[in-house]
């Protein structure tokens, strides 16, 4: 059951991002620069955090909320082309605290992207304010748009 | 699981069907919930939990000035209200947006506390984009031990 729903929601983010599947035939679109994929490690519950991605002709900022993550249990990897963001969910409960009633169920934050070639991952800055955290991945220099001059022969 | 499936109820009213009909088939619907209740993925996300001293309420609320946020208690419903801010640029500007999934706008949740809580015992904290409010249980509903004379 519970499967099938995350195999339905993997078809929708993918719907969202209206991502290329290698072997569908489709031709990648200019504007997919951020691929959402999900990873085998990616076994263990957790939540998916909603994201806001905006591209500007310098890179490409991604905005994710998870409330409740710190800095120390806030992990962001990059492996190969893959970004990872996971964080566990560390407000301190009193004790012998009792659930009555929850609507965040498992205390972990968990979703992958697969970047595209021209975004640096070496100068990826990150920021965790509040619960927001604010990825800024900067394009090599070499992929920034430029002017190119005509020259008259 | 719910909850995240409909976090676009305008793009994808087709899973949110599916869910209403799965709902149906799995009888959660004839079970009464509460008359406050919200719809999944409503903002913020909240956590209740019983402590034998205390009511702890969580409200997962990243990104937002807990200054501008209202929590008020009348006759035994607590109110979280507040508003959130877009982060996305506005006007015409060279910025392409591809996920928009964080909540943006006013909120408002509304959950009804035990009658045993003392309205003047009440501590809010905000840390880490969780509000965090914690109601305390009257003197007299404080469990005791009694000693055997």
């Amino acid at each position: 059951m519970n499967d099938s729903f995350v195999a339905t929601r993997a078809q929708r983010d993918t719907n969202l991002k209206d991502t290329e599947r290698p072997g569908t035939g489709t031709q990648p679109t200019e504007s997919q620069r951020v691929q959402e994929t999900r990873s085998d490690s990616a076994s263990a519950k957790a939540n998916t955090p909603p994201v806001d991605v905006l591209e500007d002709s310098s890179g490409i900022t991604l905005l994710a909320d998870m409330p409740g993550v710190s800095k120390e249990s806030l992990e962001i990897k990059v492996e190969g082309d893959t970004l990872t963001l996971e964080g566990a969910i560390t407000s301190a409960t009193p004790q012998a605290l009792e659930a009555s009633y929850a609507e965040v169920r498992v205390p972990r934050f968990r979703r992958s992207f697969t970047l595209s070639r021209e975004l640096g991952t070496a100068a990826i800055e990150a920021q965790l304010k509040d619960g927001v955290l604010k990825l800024r991945l900067p394009k090599h220099e070499k992929a920034q748009p430029r002017r190119i001059n005509v020259k008259v022969v | 699981m719910f909850a995240s499936m409909i976090t676009f109820p305008g793009v994808f009213g087709e899973f949110d069907r599916l869910r209403r009909e799965f709902d149906e088939l799995s009888g959660w619907a004839g079970i009464p919930n509460s008359i406050r209740s919200a719809a999944p993925g409503a903002f913020p996300a909240i956590n209740i939990g019983n402590t034998p001293t205390s009511v702890e309420i969580y409200a997962f609320a990243p990104g937002i000035d807990p200054k501008k946020v209202d929590v008020t208690i009348d006759r035994g419903v607590m109110t979280i209200s507040g508003e959130r801010e877009s982060t996305l640029p506005s006007g015409k500007s060279d910025v392409n947006v591809y996920g928009n999934e964080r909540f943006a706008g006013s909120f408002r949740r509304a959950i009804s506390l035990p009658d045993d809580v003392d309205p003047s015992k009440v501590e809010a904290k905000y840390r880490d984009g969780v509000l965090h409010v914690s109601v305390g249980r009257r003197e007299s509903a404080l469990p005791k031990r009694i000693t055997i004379q």
